[in-house]
């Protein structure tokens, strides 16, 4: 892409036809410039030597770079935000895990030597599948709340992040349990055994007594599902691979849809 | 660097292959980068600004009827902006690929009123944190909140605000006809 030429004048040759973003501005002769910013083939260069015009055609030039600079930054930004904000919301981000409630899985000493940082790979969710014990991030259904109230019956999550309170954009990473149709038994939900209803799935943070997971608020809508934490990446010591793991006691009890009755392998 | 005049023979059957393949290239690149660049500009329209969508169902009857086209906008539903009283299309609580069009009647903290219009006995529901309800302007064909509760504000995808098609119904959809929709004191 060339930008250096000279914006005043085009040349017509074959080989600039390729270049359409090139400006195109085409200009009488007599205002042509030569190397020294004098303008050629004019055949008495003498009447252009007065100070002001001189200035003028300088400052002429520069506004010509500035506008360039203007025009590459202006399309630059067309191109690297859409992109990047589409690789974001398709493919893959990276965040930051907060708390100790999917210890010791992620962020095994808490918060004291720092936190986990996460890979969130967005396309393999894209269909809504996940599988049980993949750790996935949800959007949760409750804005953050300033962690002096810990009321149970609120759907807080445990990433207290300073939001706004009208945002509930705050999202939780647990670990998937069952899916639509399992019959499980729950850790202190208001039903002892459940059958996890249609289009849903259950949570849960592998620290059972500090979680806020479904087992607070319910199952959660396969709607909300916003990536799967696939991969660990910082710090390096514990660069690893995110494999779906399910403690056997949380195995689902029974698949139940509808009238067919499935055993869980 | 040989000119392209002192090739003869092979070599400038091979040179002019090696350009023409070059050139070729070059174009299938440049198609490749500008699709990716107009699909990503594309999506961010589609994700943060607004679209189409085509309704069906006899659920929010008058106000939107079956195979009508409606432009629905993002932008309210990420600044949350969604107010009582907007038509909101969001994903379906038990099918995530499903949406549905229906009127916001209460936002989080408002009392809902769950009993039918026919029960002596009035029963009363505070909207949950983070949840809105839903109601079908159609209130005796329209499956909403009232059969499966209050819907997490997360799942709306966009707020309906103008009608395309039918031409003759062409612009901004009506208020509630139902009555049903709690007004906020601020």
């Amino acid at each position: 892409m060339r930008f250096w030429g000279n914006p005043y004048y085009t040349v017509n040759r074959g080989a600039n036809r390729g270049d359409r973003k090139k400006m195109a501005r085409t200009k009488p002769n007599w205002l042509s410039l030569g190397p020294g910013g004098a303008p050629v083939g004019v055949p008495d260069v003498t009447e252009w030597s007065t100070s002001t015009e001189v200035t003028f055609l300088v400052m002429a030039q520069q506004a010509g770079a500035g506008r360039r600079y203007i025009r590459a930054f202006v399309s630059g930004f067309f191109v690297a935000v859409p992109v990047t904000v589409t690789v974001l919301d398709r493919f893959a981000y990276v965040a930051r895990v907060e708390g100790a409630s999917m210890q010791p899985s992620l962020n095994p000493e808490g918060n004291v030597t720092g936190s986990d940082v996460v890979l969130l790979n967005r396309w393999s969710v894209r269909n809504y599948q996940v599988r049980r014990g993949d750790i996935v991030s949800v959007l949760a259904t409750k804005r953050a709340e300033v962690s002096r109230c810990k009321r149970i019956d609120a759907y807080p999550t445990v990433h207290t992040v300073a939001r706004s309170p009208k945002n509930p954009q705050q999202k939780i990473i647990k670990r998937v349990i069952a899916l639509e149709g399992d019959f499980i038994k729950t850790l202190g939900y208001k039903n002892r055994y459940l059958r996890v209803p249609d289009g849903h799935f259950w949570i849960e943070g592998d620290h059972h007594g500090h979680s806020l997971d479904s087992n607070s608020f319910g199952p959660v809508s396969l709607g909300l599902v916003h990536g799967r934490a696939s991969h660990i990446i910082w710090p390096p010591n514990r660069w690893q691979r995110i494999e779906p793991s399910l403690p056997p006691e949380r195995k689902p009890l029974l698949n139940w849809h509808g009238d067919t009755t499935e055993e869980e392998d | 660097m040989k000119s392209r005049e002192k090739l003869w023979g092979r070599d400038r059957a091979r040179s002019v292959g090696a350009e023409m393949f070059r050139r070729a290239l070059g174009k299938t690149l440049g198609f490749v980068s500008y699709t990716i660049q107009y699909g990503c500009i594309a999506h961010c329209a589609f994700e943060y600004i607004g679209e189409f969508v085509a309704c069906s169902g006899p659920s929010m009857e008058p106000t939107i009827t079956s195979h009508d086209v409606v432009f629905s906008e993002r932008l309210s539903r990420h600044l949350c902006r969604i107010e009582n009283g907007d038509i909101v299309i969001t994903k379906s609580p038990f099918d995530p690929h499903m949406n549905i069009c229906k009127r916001v009647i209460g936002l989080e903290g408002d009392k809902v009123c769950t009993s039918g219009p026919s029960d002596i006995f009035k029963t009363h529901q505070y909207v949950p944190k983070g949840h809105v309800w839903l109601e079908g302007d159609n209130l005796r064909n329209s499956t909403d909140s009232r059969s499966y509760g209050p819907v997490p504000y997360a799942l709306i995808r966009g707020r309906v605000c103008l009608k395309l098609w039918p031409l003759h119904h062409f612009g901004a959809l009506n208020q509630s006809p139902t009555g049903r929709v709690i007004k906020r004191s601020n």
